[in-house]
């Protein structure tokens, strides 16, 4: 009983599950908003001047 | 410091909070007044910056917001577990580890501050870290617990934002920029001791010094008085000074008027449901006042 319990770890439970999903989701979201974000200051800044520069 | 929330977090697992709970710490209601008044300050100022720039600043202006909010209730936990306004916020309810509102609080501090610094320049982003620093340092930390005058100095936390947004717009602070600050400065005092009246138990058994419970009732009537006739006269200086236009300056004696005569009228009713209702009514038109004044500016601003 015991070495089956070691070898499935620790269990969520289904609300457990659903918070860490959401909480994925959720910083997936953000993390792609600054991506986002960073790509269109960098666009307004510079404009067509971020390719201008010495090899 | 916050034992209680602490062990109240022993309740929730690391990571598994709800995100609309990492929403709550960010004080959203606060946040969403912080953004009015920055905007205000943002377009007021009539920069050259890009309005997709000022979009960022505002943002950055935001969950600068949020971060200083979640390290308020990251220290404050233990005060909110008593106190019947603040018992359901996540960490004293036992929905964030503390832990993790300390942590979240301090990624979104520096990165509001990096990021505005890079999309608006460090003189706003400056400006933002010292408002973050007031905040949850200065105010939270030191002055709550210690002074019944921790709102008055405490409320140039909230006076901020709007120097903020001119500063992203223009890279300097102006005199208009300083006349807005002063506006919410002077607007603190009675807005938060009206609520301090109809909140004294809450605050006595926590131990946090407000004014009614330091000064006494009669005391806090007298300074709320004494600060809405200063507030007042602030909100017309826009007008006077030539900044805006005859219809701020007519809204703003009006709007400063009633809010001087519900002042005196808390003075007057000193006693039992009247007492109550007359703190109250000053209450909710406080907030109502701000709005008004910060919308006619921004709509004149707008040149609408």
């Amino acid at each position: 009983m015991a070495s089956t319990k070691q070898k499935r770890g620790i269990v969520l439970t289904e609300e457990q599950q659903r918070i860490r999903r959401t909480r994925s989701i959720a910083l997936a979201l953000v993390l792609a908003g600054f991506a986002i974000l960073f790509y269109l200051v960098t666009i307004v800044k510079l404009g067509p001047g971020v390719l201008n520069r010495p090899l | 410091m916050n034992q209680a929330g602490a062990s109240r977090s022993a309740e929730v697992l690391p990571g598994f909070s709800d995100v609309a709970d990492y929403f709550a710490l960010l004080k959203p209601r606060v946040m969403s007044l912080v953004v009015f008044t920055a905007l205000v300050g943002l377009l007021r100022a009539h920069g050259d910056l890009h309005p997709f720039l000022g979009f960022t600043a505002l943002l950055c202006i935001a969950i600068g917001a949020g971060a200083s909010g979640a390290l308020n209730m990251w220290w404050d936990a233990d005060i909110d577990a008593r106190m019947g306004r603040t018992c359901a916020r996540p960490i004293p309810a036992g929905r964030v580890p503390a832990g993790e509102a300390l942590a979240v609080g301090l990624t979104l501090s520096v990165a509001s501050v990096v990021m505005l610094g890079l999309f608006a320049g460090f003189l706003a982003a400056g400006l933002l870290a010292f408002t973050i620093f007031f905040y949850a340092v200065i105010y939270t930390m030191w002055l709550k617990r210690w002074t019944a005058q921790n709102i008055v100095i405490g409320g140039a936390a909230g006076a901020f934002p709007p120097m903020i947004g001119w500063a992203a717009a223009t890279g300097s602070i102006g005199l208009e920029s300083i006349i807005l600050f002063l506006m919410i400065f002077f607007w603190t005092p009675p807005h938060f001791w009206a609520l301090a009246l109809l909140r004294k138990d809450d605050y006595a058994r926590v131990g946090v010094p407000m004014l009614p419970n330091v000064a006494g009732d009669q005391e806090t009537r007298k300074q709320i008085v004494i600060y809405a006739a200063i507030m007042a006269a602030v909100g017309v200086l826009p007008a006077l000074l030539g900044f805006a236009g005859i219809f701020y300056g007519a809204v703003s004696a009006v709007l400063g008027a009633i809010f001087f005569a519900l002042a005196l009228d808390v003075w007057r009713k000193t006693r039992g449901a009247a007492a109550e209702m007359a703190a109250r009514r000053l209450f909710a038109f406080s907030v109502l006042y701000l709005f008004l004044l910060f919308a006619v500016l921004l709509v004149e601003g707008m040149g609408w």
